[in-house]
């Protein structure tokens, strides 16, 4: 196994003084190349999670290794894309891109010719001199994952990298990672509180249960040989996933809105494709 | 009007803003080197922040003038203590600034620079300094507006030359049109200095983040 999470504890002390455990002997191992993601309601701790892999954060107990070193801090070999961009506004387009292999001490020619090399992967090209504002959420969250390409990374931890995108951005974005994804061979590490998304992109999908935040069940995604995978499967894995997520819903719900709340079953919204499980 | 002109080309004014100029531009450079060293001390150290932080709050309260007559028995009469008040004129701003500008600094961009292996000086140059640039930079334009005001009342009355010095000397020989030509003078530079200087610079500033749009 490539990661290997084991036996993580976190906990948090919040504003009333509480001690809250966001994690709770959490397992998980990654093959190297896949695709993971990992669906759950807000505040399940999936967020946290990805912040210890990246080395952001320490674990109470429990041990994170890639390819069978510990994680104790950050390193360019697990890069983050964020939910918002995060680019840096008084560097253009391209200085963000270099910004993390000038830290590698790349000479400046190479990282510069790497650095377009992954903007036309993601179709940036004329935006090389731009500075961040000049360019829409889609085109500024393509930079950031240019950004993280261009360190080559072995694994690419995703937080909910398309929820702050509209509809039609998000799709070509997904069509975009997962070509990004075949041609690179990048281990993806992805966070989401969509399901659909969850469902299209990955090979394996990690449903969490909250409070404190736990595995509660792993589904691999069936996918065809020619990587077209028939709607009605992922039909079928969505509403899988949706009805596990069911009972962790109701709980979250109950505890902000009283006991008397209950989420309808056997109602399934399709009515908005991209919407499945935002409401969470 | 004549006087204006005339202590123009004659060099008595222009001797005078030279020296003036020469002392705001040391003073305030030391000031916001000062300040931003302060200022990045108060954000990083939490202990520094409970004892230097308050002090500057309290110093800041203080106007540069009041230190003039302690600088005077300090340094003496001369012009090292004019110096001294125009520095301490403009520091407290600074270190008010500069660490209100380190503080607010997104998360994100922090989060973003340790994932790329930044740290250290690095961390501090490519992240936590440009991030905090309007700020500072609002700082800065405080910070020259107490320094230009101490730097005239340090000159009044300890004398050594400058604008300042040339008011005193126009109030004695009774020249009121001096004393208005040389408030004039003041009153043009402190405008040149704020409106050229520091507003553009934060106009560029806010162009190129994207805060402001390009007229």
């Amino acid at each position: 196994m490539y990661l290997t999470i084991e036996k993580i504890q976190k906990s948090f002390v919040n504003d009333r003084k509480e001690n809250v455990k966001v994690l709770d002997g959490i397992n998980l191992n990654v093959k190297k190349g896949s695709f993971v993601s990992i669906v759950g309601p807000s505040g399940c701790g999936k967020s946290t999670l990805l912040y210890l892999v990246a080395g952001l954060d320490k674990a109470d107990s429990g041990e994170i290794r890639v390819n069978g070193d510990l994680v104790t801090k950050p390193g360019r070999e697990r890069v983050v894309v964020f939910q918002e961009a995060g680019l840096f506004p008084w560097l253009t387009v391209l200085e963000n891109v270099t910004y993390g292999l000038n830290l590698k001490k790349m000479p400046k020619e190479e990282a510069k010719a790497k650095a377009l090399d992954v903007l036309k992967m993601v179709h940036l090209s004329k935006y090389v001199n731009s500075y961040p504002h000049e360019l829409s959420g889609g085109m500024k969250q393509r930079v950031s994952i240019a950004r993280a390409l261009v360190m080559e990374p072995d694994i690419l931890l995703m937080d909910e990298p398309f929820s702050a995108l509209d509809e039609q951005t998000r799709m070509v974005l997904h069509k975009e990672l997962l070509d990004i994804w075949r041609k690179t061979k990048v281990t993806i590490f992805f966070i989401t509180h969509n399901i659909r998304e969850a469902v299209l992109l990955s090979e394996e999908v990690v449903v969490f249960a909250t409070r404190p935040g736990r595995i509660k069940e792993i589904i691999p995604v069936p996918t065809m040989k020619d990587g077209v995978t028939p709607d009605s499967v992922t039909l079928n894995t969505e509403q899988r996933i949706l009805s596990i997520l069911q009972e962790e819903i109701e709980k979250v719900l109950k505890e902000e809105i009283g006991d008397d709340y209950s989420f309808k079953t056997d109602h399934l919204h399709r009515g908005d494709s991209g919407d499945m499980g935002s409401h969470i | 009007m004549e006087t204006l002109f005339n202590g123009l080309m004659s060099g008595q004014i222009t001797l005078a803003i030279g020296k003036s100029m020469g002392r705001i531009l040391l003073g305030f450079t030391i000031a916001i080197v000062v300040g931003l060293i302060l200022g990045y001390f108060i954000w990083r150290y939490k202990l520094v922040e409970d004892t230097l932080g308050f002090v500057v709050t309290a110093l800041q309260s203080i106007p540069s003038i009041v230190w003039f007559p302690l600088a005077i028995i300090w340094f003496g009469l001369n012009d090292f203590s004019i110096l001294f008040i125009v520095t301490i004129g403009a520091t407290w701003t600074m270190t008010v600034n500069a660490t209100s500008g380190f503080k607010n600094v997104p998360q994100l961009y922090q989060r973003v620079a340790k994932v790329y292996g930044s740290s250290g000086f690095h961390f501090l140059r490519t992240v936590i300094l440009p991030a905090s640039v309007p700020q500072i930079i609002s700082g800065l334009r405080i910070a020259w507006a107490f320094s230009w005001r101490a730097l005239m009342a340090g000159e009044l009355l300890g004398g050594g030359g400058g604008l300042g010095q040339l008011l005193e000397m126009g109030r004695s020989l009774g020249q009121m049109d001096l004393v208005i030509s040389v408030m004039i003078i003041i009153a043009i530079i402190g405008t040149i200095v704020d409106n050229v200087v520091f507003s553009r610079l934060e106009r560029n500033v806010e162009i190129k983040w994207g805060i402001r749009k390009r007229v």
